[in-house]
């Protein structure tokens, strides 16, 4: 019986070397491949918020926009947004159930502490065995500036961006309506997934900001662009052109119309170029984009960033970034009067806050486009600094001697032109109006877009109230945009 | 008459007693590691934990010493260890069944002390063959019994009288190895004279394949019946290698796979739950069916040990609680999760020492009884960890059985204690005379 014995237990023993040989195979060989599966997200989101989250800071570097903060529940820690709504159009959320986005996704591998970059204090963690930690982000945005935007927009719908001009800071980004990141980061995935979903069966979209993320047509603002144009090609702020009450379309028994059908300063025969941005004279601007022809204005439309169609823009930003649209040339062969309306900013022209900001603030820095960023600075949990971002030109859409003519007939539109509701005491104000159409019977989107002060510009901002705000049909940009874009260069200023 | 050896037997005491606190340090430790890692403080019961295992295996020990003062020194605190691993894990997943675990963790020590005291002599048991087998039996198909019978996970496994439940296949199966012992050792001369040829198969003569032929239909009847493919299987392995080990005719183990094959293929072809069994094994990773309740069980305790690795996420660090069933028939993922592959690699060694001293013991028993009670005790413990630790990682089908001594459970813990205390019974002999005139 004895050898018996002896040879059940090698035969014990060789089920033992299947058992060892199977879990080295799991434990070790496939162990990548099955944290990868998609069926175990719960295990890689409880590792995930297992780690103790990096924040995001405003400029000051001390007021959190997103923090991290120690949980009771499975999920180890808690993302939290101190400031509800005021910054989410930039942090995005950080969701246990619906993910991230914005910058919570944009610089998730710093946040998390898995950046190539932070590997040192990771190793040093490891070895010391001390959780790990993620960084920090400082962006640009100034909370002054951005509660500012928050207050003068008050309660209507639209967006706000301000954005320095000698380096593209953004300083502030703020759309309504927006929505509080903190219900989607709640540990209750009950909370989150209501909070989802009404939010996304408002059809205001809150999830989707106005302010980068949406196209709109720009209307009048646009006319900076074209006058750029004009300016590039050789026609000077003091360039004549005739005034007739109604410019007669090519090919067609279309008509374009000045605002209100009214005759641009009274009636006059011929109008300069800096007069017709100053009192937006529809007219003017419709045969300055003929002369030019769409070629010309696509290709300073490009110089701005705008793209050919809403897929293929090309202006880098932290955050997702839908730039402006302006048509390919190809697309007016067929259809001439869309040049004279596309120079107003209608027909298949489009355009958001971001997109005019940059507009404004490449004019307001001699010419040169900074690429916008939101994030200056990544700093390790002990503050050390990790990355920094420096300011980068996207490009020259003007020579400086014209973006100082046209900072200058900026400056007229809101001493004597349209904009007068965005002068600022003691400081000269470059601006210009808009007020677009939208669609038949429907109050227009109301745009200021301005920059001061304008001998040393320290702030563009673009605003758009939709669909005139309080004013309805009767809003124009100078009357419903231009005060909040007032209110907002103030505070960027320290007024 | 006054020397019984004593002298010689001193330093096996101390070696016992060191393993013995060896087994609580380890206890204890993960326990209060558990506490940290989970909350950050040391378990707020650990005062009360504490001292249920120390004084529980301590006083185990002393009664040792006592009625079986030449046991193995390494049996019970092997088991001790993992008994207190087991309860460690337990509490990281719930405090609730830890505090279950603790009271079914002192009821197998008394348990233990009572097999002990009772069993003063494995042969006494030699002397009640069949009663045992039919006690055995009875308890294997209790079950079946409409009214009291209750089924759980589509398994009848449980018996439900008044508010005790319980699971009676566990100590069923302590009573059937029993048997086993007793009636192979009785016919052991009988079934090992070969009278005919087979190819290269000496059999015995077809008559003394009847109880062969009566196990299988056992297991059969406990297969289709309670639809219980694990302890189907376990129970016909552990008898077919008794008869071999007690024979030693190659033709038991040759015909009872045979057997076996014919069995599972029936089962196969007949049951769905068997089918799905299979179909899980194979395809429990499939992006199809990756999501799929069963195939989900399985693939998240992959998913619990691959996150483990090399040394674990910490005992409270990880997250077994995924894993279903991570209390009982998974909870070896768990410990994959939290400990890594030294983790487990560390649990299959103390089953390996718990294994290798029981068969070592029955090759020491100088009776054939002892020696196949041993036996079939020992294949008992190890054939259930392989059938559940390869179900757990893939290696074979999954058949809910559980973990000896580690997983969550009352009946289990007090089978497996009974095991326990039978072999260190067979390894100490019988328990010495209380008193003795000189």
């Amino acid at each position: 019986m004895d050898r018996q014995i002896r040879r059940l237990g090698a035969a014990l023993l060789v089920l033992l070397l299947v058992l060892l040989a199977q879990i080295n195979y799991v434990q070790v060989f496939a162990a990548s491949g099955l944290a990868d599966n998609p069926a175990n997200a719960r295990r890689q989101q409880i590792a995930e918020y297992g780690v103790d989250r990096g924040s995001i800071l405003a400029d000051d570097g001390s007021t959190v926009l997103a923090v991290s903060r120690k949980s009771a529940g499975v999920l180890r820690y808690q993302r939290r947004y101190p400031n509800g709504p005021l910054y989410a159009d930039a942090t995005g959320y950080y969701s246990p159930v619906y993910g991230r986005s914005e910058l919570e996704q944009a610089y998730n591998t710093f946040l998390t502490g898995d950046a190539p970059e932070l590997l040192p204090q990771s190793l040093a963690d490891l070895i010391l065995g001390r959780p790990k930690q993620g960084a920090s982000i400082i962006t640009a945005i100034d909370p002054n500036v951005q509660r500012a935007a928050e207050q003068a927009l008050g309660g209507l719908p639209g967006a706000v961006v301000a954005i320095e001009p000698s380096t593209g800071n953004v300083l502030a980004l703020y759309a309504n309506p927006t929505y509080n990141p903190n219900q989607l980061s709640a540990q209750d995935e009950e909370v989150v997934r209501a909070a989802w979903q009404s939010l996304n069966a408002d059809p205001s979209k809150p999830l989707v900001s106005r302010a980068n993320d949406e196209l709109f047509p720009p209307g009048s603002t646009f006319k900076l662009v074209t006058a750029s144009a004009a300016l590039q090609n050789g026609y000077g702020p003091d360039s004549l052109w005739p005034n007739p009450h109604v410019l007669d379309l090519p090919n067609t028994t279309h008509a374009l119309q000045n605002f209100g059908g009214e005759h641009c300063l009274g009636g006059v025969s011929r109008i300069t170029l800096a007069d017709a941005l100053r009192v937006s004279c529809n007219v003017v601007f419709g045969e300055v984009g003929l002369a030019l022809g769409a070629d010309r204005l696509a290709a300073q439309a490009r110089a701005f960033g705008f793209a050919p169609n809403a897929s293929s823009g090309n202006v880098p930003f932290d955050i997702p970034f839908q730039t402006g649209v302006f048509p390919d040339p190809s697309y007016f062969q067929q259809r001439l009067p869309a040049v004279a309306l596309s120079a107003i900013g209608q027909d298949n022209v489009t355009a958001n806050p971001m997109q005019m900001a940059l507009v404004a603030a490449a004019i307001a820095n001699g010419g040169v486009e900074m690429r916008p960023r939101l994030v200056t600075e990544i700093r390790g949990p002990n503050g050390q600094i990790v990355k920094s971002y420096e300011p980068q030109p996207y490009s020259r859409p003007l020579t400086p001697e014209n973006a100082a003519l046209l900072t200058q007939m900026m400056v007229g539109v809101v001493r004597s032109g349209t904009g007068t509701a965005a002068q600022i005491p003691g400081v000269s104000v470059a601006g210009k109006t808009g007020t677009a159409q939208h669609g038949e019977g429907l109050p227009p989107h109301a745009w200021f877009v301005s920059f001061a002060p304008a001998e040393a510009p320290q702030v563009a901002v673009a605003v758009i109230v939709l669909d005139g705000g309080s004013l309805g049909s009767e809003a124009t940009g100078g009357r419903v945009a231009a005060p909040i874009a007032k209110a907002v260069m103030e505070a960027a200023l320290g007024r | 008459m006054s020397q019984v050896g004593l002298p010689a037997e001193r330093p096996r005491q101390g070696t016992a007693l060191a393993l013995v606190i060896l087994a609580l340090v380890l206890s204890v430790g993960t326990y209060t590691l558990v506490g940290l890692g989970k909350k950050g403080h040391v378990p707020v019961n650990i005062a009360l934990y504490g001292s249920i295992f120390v004084a529980g295996y301590l006083v185990a020990h002393i009664l040792m010493r006592r009625v079986a003062p030449a046991a193995n020194p390494a049996l019970f605190p092997t088991a001790g260890v993992l008994t207190g691993i087991g309860f460690a894990v337990i509490f990281r997943l719930s405090g609730g069944l830890a505090a279950e675990q603790a009271t079914w963790t002192v009821v197998g020590l008394l348990v233990f002390g009572g097999t002990l005291l009772l069993v003063r002599d494995h042969r006494q048991l030699d002397a009640y063959t069949y009663t045992i087998g039919l006690v055995g039996l009875g308890l294997l198909l209790l079950p079946i019994v409409p009214g009291i019978g209750r089924t759980i996970n589509g398994a009848r496994l449980w018996v439900k009288i008044g508010p005790i439940g319980f699971q009676p296949s566990e100590l069923g199966k302590v009573f059937i190895v029993v048997f086993l012992a007793s009636y192979l050792n009785a016919k052991r001369e009988l079934l090992s004279v070969a009278t005919w040829r087979l190819g290269p198969l000496r059999l015995p003569q077809p008559k003394h394949l009847g109880p062969l032929l009566l196990a299988w239909g056992v297991s059969l009847a406990v297969l289709f019946l309670e639809k219980d493919l694990g302890a189907s299987l376990l129970y016909f392995a552990i008898f077919v290698l008794m008869i071999w080990v007690g024979t030693g005719r190659a033709a038991y183990p040759v015909i009872g796979l045979l057997l076996f094959a014919a069995g599972a293929w029936v089962g196969y072809l007949l049951l769905p739950h068997v089918q799905l069994r299979v179909d899980i094994w194979l395809h429990a990773l499939d992006p199809s069916k990756v999501f799929g309740q069963g195939y989900g069980q399985v693939a998240q305790a992959q998913f619990g040990m691959a996150s483990g690795g090399l040394v674990g996420a910490g005992l409270g660090r990880g997250a077994p609680y995924l894993i279903p069933s991570a209390e009982t028939d998974f909870i070896f993922a768990a410990i994959g999760e939290e400990l890594g592959l030294l983790g487990t690699v560390a649990v299959l060694l103390l089953y390996v020492v718990l294994v290798g001293k029981g068969l070592a013991t029955a090759i020491r028993c100088s009776d054939g009884f002892g020696k196949l009670l041993a036996t079939g005790l020992s294949a008992a413990i190890a054939l259930q960890t392989f059938v559940i630790v390869g179900g757990v990682t893939r290696a074979i089908p999954l058949t809910g059985v559980t973990l000896p001594f580690v997983s969550y459970g009352g009946s289990s813990l007090f089978a497996n204690f009974v095991i326990l205390a039978l072999l260190v019974r067979v390894s100490s002999g019988p328990a010495p005379r209380r008193k003795r005139v000189a």
